[in-house]
């Protein structure tokens, strides 16, 4: 009885932490108080539930625990701000193997099984297959081992629906099983469940990851709190639901910020390369304008208002830290640079953040779409990095367009829009971004990084020749 | 449509609400322009000059207001005035609503529709029609003028073979667009110019132009309706008062623009400050028409006390008639452009340019205005979206449109979870049997529901910024699974089959919650504020 009321009263204590630590996360200022919270949390409720007197065999427990301990804080440190995405897919997966893993020791432990514990121990196993197979298949998308382009297999809706169907069906023979006998349908159950969400994340675009990463961030809270019914554990419910809407809301924001609904993007296999092809015969070929990077100096020392647009394209040449260089020559110029970001851009939500922070970027000058998109009128120039979909003015114009109604950074207002791509030859077709073709925009080919270095060499050297 | 400018009448009134140029204007919009005879004499635009553009000359104010379906002019109407104008007749003028309830009064009974200039809202779109703001611009730059002029010495450093004079050090109290005003015209003079606003936010328009921002050591906010200041506390006038008293003996011109339109100045510099200023300096009082900022003016009068000149004439604009009609005439002209030109001349209630403005319409006072909604940021756009866009990403709409589904579908589950129980339990007799675990359910499905309120409430204020440190957080406290793992792996002493998977499952969390933590401690040091 004691030990109980030792546990809950830590479990408590660790629920609140972990609330108090989402709630950090609302400003730059309180954000590392409340990662803070959510380590003492963890460790109150690792301490609690190892001292509690159900549990007595550490033998294995604890060395298996640090070997975990060393393994993920060698990966935290090791890696680089462009591959977060696929370090927190990676995480994601763990999660999902974590689950599968308890559900099937509960349902193996367990003397006696009755059938809500039984249901209780099927959902958990269920969703956790999904998100562990879902998570490693994003997690190699994002690494670029498999390529971005969705698997669109014939009839994957019907698919889909078959090994849920088959998944459910199996529940009978599971919970009707005597001893035992539920041991077999509960392995294929986990086969297919781990086969959907394979097929699941195959079937979706490179561009929509932000979206998926949130999904299968939702889902390993939902199957923390599944396993927390199974156990019986309030903590594990608490903390799992927490998660779990957290990674909606993430996903009901990257979705709104392309203008789609969740079941679009997981089920209809957008965010390939252009669906469509527009029939080129009969419409005058568009020229676009090029610029170099001598012209573009010029531009931006003539400049007072800068507005640099980031999309994945610097993160892929890991372009922050000259953009960084870049910003400050500008800056001490006395020209006001400010970032303009778009919910999507980049392979997760925020990425984009946390890449000019880490080139230590103020975060004060990184604005959101809606804080800076009726500025574009009133400045000079702006600098697209790396991005296209999230600044195509087709989302306005164009009812035909894919993308029409995604709220877009409305570049095209300013006096000087500079696109800097990474081949022109990839420009050329198959694009439909009718702003290449506007009359104030300019074309700068050539990799982000190189560009960018470029222009800051182009910059320094102008600027001294200025003052001397 | 006939558009009338008449003569101004009051004494001391140069300005006259329409130029050459912006007759012009009007004539271009289609409205038919009559000038009363040596309406813009006083401003050096003689009669000739408007007939050139196509405006006619009428004889007297009477026909004047007889005639014309809208009449501009400067200053307020004098009772006189009022029972010339006809019935209908559209009034654009200043009117200070907040001092002219008689003479509202009057223009409604006389049936007249009237727009105050001094009304129109402080609003982006309406920025074109701020006439009080071109007046105090004109205001500010005289108010150097008539200091230096009263002023007994250079306003810049001079190096003369006779010696060196030190530069002219003026305060200009009040960083609106009269201080700003101020402020540029004195530092272009070449003078030491320092500045004070309760206002933190004109601090750094009071540093581009070259002056110093003076700052009391308290720290409160007075960014008030509209962009004016508000009233501050007892502590912080305090401070302020000791600050000017400082100040005082070093000063050689003191400028005090401190004035919400309509109401009493406050009194910001009081006799004592007047005694402690050398002779010879000066005091200019903007506020002068509102009863001053110091406590010695005289409206309209040059006051000495103790050798310091204090002036506080209340016509600083008129002073600079020619420019100041030719702007506050361009502000009016702007006025009937939107209110749809001569073809499609409306009074349109709807607007809010003009409902804030009007003071008397069809019989009735119609001040004060409905408020606007505080703090008026950007105006609206005119035209509608083209389609209804999706709400701003960030912060959501109301939650629970989300959260309903959920726990819509949580109770269906526990309720069929409960049903299944029933039948393969067999028959109401077992309910008995079945009561624990489903009890048990039911208790932790509370638990996640309001778990999943919690956790929906504090996501949606994440920062977007940081959005990708809120997964990897989550991420490792999703680690929490090894919870699980602890409970099955520690069960017993034996390496069973669930020990084994359980020990498995606490391997894999802790990487995760290692992993997690320490990874989202190395993003969030890197943000760092500029």
């Amino acid at each position: 009885m004691n030990h109980d009321v030792l546990l809950t009263l830590g479990y408590i204590a660790a629920s609140v932490l972990f609330i108090l630590s989402l709630r950090g996360l609302s400003s730059q200022e309180t954000a590392r108080k409340g990662n803070v919270y959510g380590m003492i949390g963890m460790a109150i409720a690792m301490a609690a539930t190892l001292l509690h007197g159900a549990v007595s065999f550490y033998a294995f427990l604890i060395p298996a625990a640090a070997a975990g301990a060393v393994v993920g804080a060698f990966l935290a440190v090791r890696v680089a701000m462009t591959a977060m995405p696929e370090l927190v897919a990676l995480l994601h997966s763990f999660v999902g193997a974590a689950a599968v893993l308890v559900g099937m020791a509960s349902y193996l432990g367990a003397g006696e099984h009755d059938a809500v514990h039984l249901v209780e121990v099927y959902i958990d196993i269920f969703i956790g297959a999904i998100t562990f197979t879902g998570s490693i298949i994003a997690f190699l998308k994002l690494r670029g081992t498999l390529g971005g382009r969705p698997l669109l297999l014939p009839a994957r809706h019907l698919l889909n629906l078959a090994m849920l169907v088959g998944s459910i069906a199996l529940a009978v023979p599971f919970v009707g099983g005597e001893g035992d006998a539920g041991l077999v349908p509960m392995l294929v159950m986990t086969g297919i469940a781990g086969l959907l969400g394979i097929h699941m994340v195959m079937a979706i675009g490179g561009a929509d990851m932000p979206v998926v990463v949130s999904l299968l961030n939702s889902y390993s809270g939902w199957t923390a709190a599944a396993a927390g019914f199974m156990l019986g554990n309030d903590l594990l419910i608490v903390t799992g639901a927490l998660v779990g809407s957290s990674g909606a809301i993430l996903s009901v924001i990257m979705c709104r910020a392309m203008n789609r609904s969740i079941w679009n993007v997981v089920f209809s296999g957008f965010g390939a390369a252009p669906p469509k092809k527009k029939s080129t015969e009969g419409e005058p070929q568009l020229e676009v304008q090029e610029i170099d990077v001598v012209g573009t100096v010029s531009e931006l020392m003539a400049a007072k208002e800068v507005i640099i647009v980031p999309g994945y394209g610097m993160a892929v040449a890991r372009a922050q830290h000259a953009v960084r260089d870049l910003t400050n020559l500008l800056r001490e110029n006395g020209t006001n640079v400010r970032f303009g970001i778009h919910p999507v851009a980049g392979r997760l939500p925020g990425h984009m953040n946390v890449l000019l922070a880490e080139a230590n970027i103020p975060y004060d000058i990184v604005l959101e779409m809606d804080e800076l998109n009726d500025d574009f009128p009133e400045t000079d120039v702006v600098l697209v990095i790396g991005a296209n979909d999230i600044v195509n003015p087709a989302a306005q114009t164009d009812e035909t367009s894919t993308i029409y109604g995604m709220p877009v950074l409305e570049v095209w207002n300013a006096k000087r829009t500079v696109m800097m791509k990474r081949g022109r030859a990839a420009g050329y077709a198959g694009i439909d971004n009718p702003l290449f073709y506007l009359e104030n925009t300019r074309m700068l080919f050539g990799d982000a990084k190189a560009t960018v270095d470029g222009l800051v060499t182009e910059l320094r050297q102008q600027t001294q020749a200025e003052a001397a | 449509m006939k558009v009338g400018i008449p003569k101004e009448i009051v004494a001391d009134e140069r300005r006259v609400a329409g130029t050459p140029k912006t007759t012009k204007k009007l004539v271009g919009m289609g409205f038919e322009v009559m000038i009363e005879a040596g309406a813009g004499r006083a401003a050096d635009y003689p009669d000739e000059a408007y007939t050139a553009v196509g405006a006619t000359i009428v004889p007297d104010a009477k026909t004047l207001y007889g005639e014309c379906d809208v009449v501009v002019k400067v200053e307020a109407p004098t009772p006189e005035e009022v029972p010339l104008m006809r019935k209908g007749l559209v009034l654009i003028s200043f009117i200070y609503p907040k001092r002219s309830a008689a003479l509202m009064d009057l223009l409604a009974a006389q049936g007249v529709t009237t727009l105050a200039m001094d009304m129109v809202p402080r609003i982006t779109r309406a920025q074109k029609l701020d006439a009080l703001s071109s007046m105090a611009n004109i205001a500010g730059y005289r108010a150097i003028v008539e200091a230096a002029n009263e002023y007994g010495s250079f306003f810049p450093s001079q190096f003369t073979a006779a010696g060196k004079v030190d530069p002219a050090k003026v305060l200009v109290i009040g960083a609106g667009v009269a201080g700003l005003a101020s402020i540029a015209a004195a530092r272009g003079l070449g003078a030491v110019v320092r500045a004070f606003d309760t206002r933190a936010a004109v601090k750094d328009e009071v540093k581009s132009l070259g002056a110093e921002f003076l700052e009391v050591e308290l720290e409160e906010e007075g960014e008030g309706k509209g962009g004016y200041a508000k009233v501050m506390s007892k502590e912080f006038i305090e401070a302020e008062m000791a600050l000017f008293r400082a100040q005082a003996p070093e000063l050689d011109v003191v400028v005090t623009t401190a004035l919400v339109p309509g109401t009493k100045a406050p009194i910001l510099w009081d006799k004592t400050m007047v005694e402690l200023m050398k002779p010879g300096s000066v005091i200019v009082d903007l506020a002068a028409s509102q009863g001053g900022n110091c406590e010695l003016t005289k409206a309209g009068e040059v006051v000495v006390h103790n050798g310091v000149k204090i002036i506080g004439y209340t016509d600083l604009a008129s002073r600079m008639a020619t420019t100041a009609s030719q702007l506050y005439a361009t502000n009016c002209v702007h006025l009937l452009d939107d209110m749809g030109k001569a073809a499609d001349f409306k009074v349109d209630l709807e607007d809010v340019v003009v409902r804030t403005s009007m003071v008397t319409h069809e019989g009735e006072v119609t001040y004060p205005p409905p408020a606007i909604p505080e703090p008026t940021p950007k105006a609206k756009p005119l035209a509608p979206p083209p389609k209804e866009k999706a709400a701003p990403v960030a912060k959501g709409p109301s939650p629970f449109r989300w959260v309903m589904p959920f726990i819509g579908l949580g109770l269906v589950a526990a309720w069929l979870v409960l049903l299944i129980l029933e039948k393969t339990q067999g028959g109401g007799g077992a309910i008995a049997a079945v009561k624990d675990p489903a009890r048990e359910f039911v208790q932790h499905l509370t638990v996640f529901i309001l778990a999943v309120f919690i956790g929906w409430q504090v996501v949606w204020n994440v920062t977007p910024a940081l959005h990708t440190p809120l997964m990897s957080v989550t991420n490792a406290i999703s680690g929490i699974i090894i919870v699980g793992g602890i409970i099955e792996g520690g069960r017993s002493g034996e390496l069973t089959a669930p020990v084994i998977l359980g020990i498995v499952a606490a391997l894999v969390a802790t990487i995760n919650i290692a992993g997690g933590f320490l990874v989202t401690q190395r993003m969030l040091k890197m943000f760092r504020k500029g």
